[in-house]
């Protein structure tokens, strides 16, 4: 498993494997909002957590393809389906990796993001700590929408068609979070819920995963 | 005796022969009689003729939901038991469905826009019946997307287990948001009468005529499937010969 994890770690990490592209997309995301709704500090402030979160699902979605479709290509897919290692762990261990080189990075940067939308210094805590809890969420979810379209030749769109109302539930408490935060209020009862619904994910998901591509390799 | 013999296609489609006549018939005489009856019915004292709506509204609102838990349940069967007909008939009632959320979001629409003064709120149940309608149309989406059958049958129905936990989910979270403009349940076994009788007796004939006419569509579009399955059998068949 660990030996997976720092091969596709490192796939990533060479030229071509799109590492930092999703912390790029979400900056040109953030640059881009106060472009179309105008630089005002009142516009901005109380739709900042809604965009940083909704750029956090978009950066995330960029690269969802990416963890299965070239290993497919190559064939090591197949190997990996008939390893000693069970498929489930495999899934899960290629959406940490995916989580590793996407969701990681935008959980850093987000406090930055986060200035430029002139999100109140108060709600950063919320900010990081949500997107660190609700982004592995968003890894395995789209685990499971890039098994189920690995083998058609036009995925791309219709993953993110599958995978968006999917990341509904994630989206809505980690956004919560944040405008609590930013206000001022408790965040334990949505951070409680996110909480939830992560782990639910992370233990759940690999199986239905995993079921996936074992149809797609059929 | 067991409903499992209806898994063998032929035999489905010969009692489901015999059915459909009288599910078309029932259908229609029910739809007819309670959208008349129910337009006949005397204005509300608040909502004046704009009640009416509600004829339409109710029974294409619950036929979505249980549309979703009927594919649900034969996704269930066909990934247990590898029933054809079960998955044919899930891919078979997504569509209607898809059009039940339609005529939901469609007919709430104009109904909420003279009594809210609104075409669209972010209302949980407004929401979450979007969601609703974009689980559908992913669902439809991958069918269409995969071209063996059995592994489209496999894989919407691994989707249709996934994203029954999360539109379950998301109703749910949506409360999160946003609290209701719209009014809750003014039909409901357990809280007694909330709608005269008036209303309710044409709303009741309403639905049972959206269910039938949901059974007859569902049981001519499997149908039409077990049919295209057959010729695309005998083309291989063919092909090969």
């Amino acid at each position: 498993m660990i030996a997976l994890l720092v091969r596709d770690l490192r796939l990533a990490t060479r030229a071509g494997g799109g590492f930092g592209l999703g912390v790029a997309f979400f900056l040109i995301l953030s640059a881009l909002v106060p472009f179309g709704v105008g630089p005002d500090r009142a516009v901005l402030a109380p739709i900042a957590p809604g965009i940083l979160w909704v750029g956090a699902l978009l950066a995330c979605l960029l690269s969802l393809d990416r963890i299965f479709a070239l290993d497919h290509e190559d064939g090591s897919l197949d190997l990996l389906a008939i390893a000693p290692l069970p498929l489930e762990g495999a899934v899960a261990v290629k959406a940490l990796a995916h989580w590793v080189t996407t969701g990681l990075p935008l959980v850093l940067a987000a406090p930055l993001f986060g200035l430029l939308l002139h999100l109140p210094p108060r709600a950063m805590p919320a900010l990081v700590l949500s997107l660190a809890v609700g982004t592995p969420a968003l890894s395995m979810l789209g685990a499971f929408g890039a098994a189920i379209t690995v083998g058609l030749r036009r995925g791309g769109l219709l993953l993110s068609l599958l995978v968006l109302p999917l990341y509904v539930p994630t989206l809505i408490f980690g956004a919560e979070i944040t405008r609590r935060g930013a206000e001022g209020l408790a965040i334990a009862t949505p951070l409680v819920f996110l909480a939830g619904i992560t782990l639910a994910v992370l233990a759940l998901i690999p199986l239905a995963a995993a079921a996936a591509l074992r149809v797609n390799l059929r | 005796m067991s409903i499992w013999q209806y898994a063998n296609p032929a035999r489905f489609m010969r009692t489901t022969e015999g059915v459909l006549p009288w599910l078309v018939g029932g259908a229609v005489i029910c739809c007819v009689t309670g959208l008349v009856w129910g337009f006949l019915t005397p204005d509300d004292f608040r909502q004046g003729s704009t009640v009416k709506i509600v004829f339409l509204h109710v029974p294409a609102a619950m036929m979505a939901i249980n549309i979703w838990v009927m594919m649900l349940v034969a996704s269930l069967i066909w990934i247990i038991r590898r029933h054809h007909v079960s998955a044919l008939a899930a891919k078979a009632a997504a569509p209607i469905g898809a059009v039940m959320t339609v005529i939901a979001l469609a007919t709430g629409a104009i109904w909420g826009q003279p009594m809210w003064g609104s075409w669209w709120e972010w209302d949980p149940r407004l929401t979450s019946f979007l969601i609703l309608f974009l689980f559908y149309v992913g669902y439809i989406a991958l069918w269409s997307a995969v071209e063996d059958p059995d592994s489209a049958a496999d894989l919407t129905g691994v989707l249709c287990l996934v994203g029954s936990v999360f539109a379950l989910l998301s109703r749910y979270a949506v409360l999160f948001c946003n609290q209701g403009l719209h009014q809750g349940a003014s039909l409901s076994v357990q809280s007694g009468e909330r709608m005269s009788h008036v209303y309710r007796y044409p709303l009741y004939l309403a639905m049972l005529g959206f269910f039938l006419m949901f059974l007859a569509l569902v049981l001519i579009r499997t149908r039409t499937e077990i049919r295209r399955r057959r010729l695309a059998a005998l083309q291989a068949r063919e092909m090969r010969a």
